[in-house]
């Protein structure tokens, strides 16, 4: 199922046009906590949080119950905080939360769907309940599925729908009153890798063509660093890290590379190993004990020259080049220590193989 | 990724589709109270199968034709027979189709609630505008108004046909308005009931016989009980009031009571003596203390449910 990308040069431009105002409009921080602490008889879900999240892409990372779903309530102004304040769109969530929400989409984790009713049908039923009058909550509708990438199927009952389908409605019934922020709360759960891909991929045009600001969760670090301007990490309901995407790739690519093998180079695997390896790149053993994992090799990239380089040397050997793709790193890995043992990191990494591979 | 497609036209003029990207909505935005009323409209046409699949119009539509299909038959035999008056009072006949009624809540109350539960769209009510409150009050009044045009619709035959057939105009328009105020009544309480059992379960089955049970087991137990007092008051060792007490503890006796007192009813109690004036009064507190008990209960509910 192939995201329908419309993005040509126009749509950017029409992007940018609107955007413009709006973002003047806007306050630069779109969500702000300070000292924000939510506590349960039993857990402290949140524990004196104070970040600043400014327009464009931010992905929220935690491990389960680190906290993220509290932190969506609490600035849908759906749950009081037990100490401290938030801000989002400059609306304080504890007096404002009915015009916060009237700005705001939401899409649920969990599965949020009735599946006798058709995409179009509930959809058009949302839109009204965000306050949308009849005919352009009808018409917003059938724009944003096909935003989404629902077409035909969009007015068959739900019910039978894939996962990925289902994703697609739930995100267009939090975009379908054009919010000014949505929060996805782990869009990418129970899809494939390509329907992952393709969620991403649509989560980042929600900002870029549609000019809306998103607040996504995972506890995947990954797939967020892709398609994230900035990512907030919050362990134990404590921010643990708050920075732009690029700090964090920077150090932690990993590529996987799986070429083919030839007449002249039986092992082909082998052959670009030796050859990485006279140019002074290490390569990483990517078996993970898995059929078909001594095929990948998993090497740190420290920048563009290490893509040439694989290029080259495949092209030298005259191999084909199956796979050349960055590897989906676990939150774990953002807290293992650039000086720990590399067999540690080795040992993620593996595990990493072992996830992603084959 | 065709973003222009041209489109074949006969006249080979330029008409094209164009990709006319996102689009930005700028119109008004109604808020809480129309999202209220939407809930609240998409409630009561789904109570009789309105935009919802063909097998769930079935069973409301073939309840509400049963409904009205004995006063259409009333009013012919009235009609053709030049009686002086309808074969049953407008308030005596909810109580004899309670069955038909009763049948209908415990289908629609869990359609009307334990959807949103079992399938956890009720979130995505409490991420938009709308409160609690209002989520509750689309619900209730929904149900309330549906079970209403299920009662009240047999009563318009059956005045529809007795001026039809020239009965007497004042007298009937009397009884007519007692048994819409009656049904009005009995909508309010059955709907909060319903309501009430079907929310704490996200299974539809469940919420069916859970509904049915409550409805007609307390009809049962309180029309056997009132059937054994009676027998004793007529040997002479109880006393009649008994009767009425009794009749509070089930919701049909319970708006039998409150019309045989106040609202020219003939009681359906056994004995045929409805409660007093000063009793009637308790029937009508404890009727609309019901109906706020079961709003309340729902409020209490929704807040748990929350996110």
């Amino acid at each position: 199922m192939p995201v329908h990308l419309e993005s040509d040069f126009k749509t950017a431009l029409r992007g940018d046009d609107r955007r413009g105002p709006r973002h003047y409009l806007r306050s630069v921080t779109v969500i702000a906590t300070e000292s924000l602490s939510k506590r349960f008889p039993r857990v402290t879900a949140l524990d004196r949080l104070s970040v600043d999240v400014g327009p464009g892409v931010t992905g929220l990372v935690g491990a389960n119950g680190a906290g993220k779903s509290t932190l969506i309530k609490i600035l849908l102004g759906l749950s009081p905080a037990t100490e401290g304040r938030a801000e989002v769109l400059g609306l304080d969530v504890a007096t404002k939360g009915a015009t916060i929400r009237e700005r705001v989409g939401y899409m649920p984790e969990h599965d949020c769907l009735p599946p006798d009713v058709s995409a179009t049908e509930f959809v058009v039923h949302m839109a009204r309940m965000s306050g949308l009058p009849p005919a352009a909550a009808r018409e917003r509708t059938a724009d944003t599925l096909r935003h989404v990438g629902l077409y035909e199927e969009r007015y068959r009952p739900i019910g039978g729908y894939s996962t990925g389908m289902k994703q697609r409605v739930k995100l267009a019934q939090a975009l379908v009153h054009d919010p000014q922020l949505v929060f996805l709360d782990e869009p990418t759960n129970g899809l494939d890798p390509v329907g992952r891909d393709d969620m991403l991929g649509l989560i980042r045009r929600i900002h870029t063509d549609f000019g809306i600001s998103v607040l996504v969760t995972s506890h995947l670090l990954g797939e967020l660093e892709r398609t994230c301007d900035h990512v907030v990490v919050i362990d134990g309901g404590k921010l643990l890290r708050s920075s732009s995407t690029t700090d964090f790739t920077q150090t932690t690519t990993t590529l996987a590379i799986e070429v083919t093998d030839t007449d002249d180079h039986p092992d082909g695997t082998r052959a670009v190993r030796d050859a990485l390896h006279a140019r002074g790149v290490d390569v990483l053993d990517g078996s993970g004990g898995l059929p078909g994992a001594g095929h990948i090799l998993l090497l740190t990239a420290q920048g563009e020259q290490t893509y040439d380089l694989v290029r080259d040397v495949v092209a030298d050997l005259g191999l084909g080049l199956v796979r050349m793709e960055q590897r989906r790193h676990h939150i774990s890995e953002v807290f293992t220590d650039s000086d720990q043992g590399s067999e540690q990191s080795t040992d993620a990494q593996r595990k990493e193989a072992v996830g992603h591979g084959g | 990724m065709a973003v222009e497609q041209p489109v074949a036209t006969k006249s080979g003029d330029q008409t094209r589709i164009h990709n006319i990207g996102y689009r930005a909505y700028d119109g008004p935005r109604l808020g809480r109270s129309y999202a209220t009323r939407s809930l609240y409209s998409q409630s009561l046409r789904g109570a009789y199968g309105l935009g919802r699949s063909v097998k769930s119009k079935v069973l409301p539509m073939l309840l509400f034709v049963v409904m009205c299909v004995p006063a259409a038959i009333m009013v012919a035999v009235a009609v053709a027979t030049k009686a002086s008056d309808l074969p049953v009072d407008y308030t005596r006949y909810a109580i004899v189709m309670q069955a038909v009624i009763s049948l209908y809540v415990a289908s629609q109350a869990p359609q009307s609630v334990s959807r949103d539960l079992r399938f956890k769209t009720v979130p995505l009510y409490f991420s938009r505008p709308i409160e609690t409150a209002d989520y509750v009050r689309a619900k209730f009044a929904a149900l309330a108004s549906a079970l209403f045009l299920l009662t009240a619709a047999p009563l318009l035959v059956l005045y529809v046909g007795a001026l039809l057939a020239k009965l007497d105009f004042a007298d009937q328009t009397k009884g007519f308005a007692q048994g819409l105020v009656s049904v009005a009544l009995l909508s309010l309480l059955f709907a909060g009931i319903g309501l009430v059992i079907a929310s704490f379960t996200p299974r539809r089955g469940f919420g069916i016989a859970a509904v049915i049970a409550v409805l007609t087991i307390s009809y049962g137990s309180v029309s056997t009980l009132q059937a054994i007092a009676d027998a004793q008051s007529l040997d002479g060792e109880g006393s009649s009031g008994a009767i009425a007490w009794i009749g509070l503890f089930s919701p049909i006796t319970l708006i039998d009571g409150v019309q045989s007192a106040f609202l020219g009813a003939s009681s359906a109690f056994p004995g045929g003596v409805g409660p007093s004036n000063g009793e009637g009064v308790v029937y009508v507190l404890l009727t609309l203390g019901l109906i706020a008990a079961s709003y309340g209960l729902l409020m209490r509910r929704y807040r748990k449910v929350g996110l």
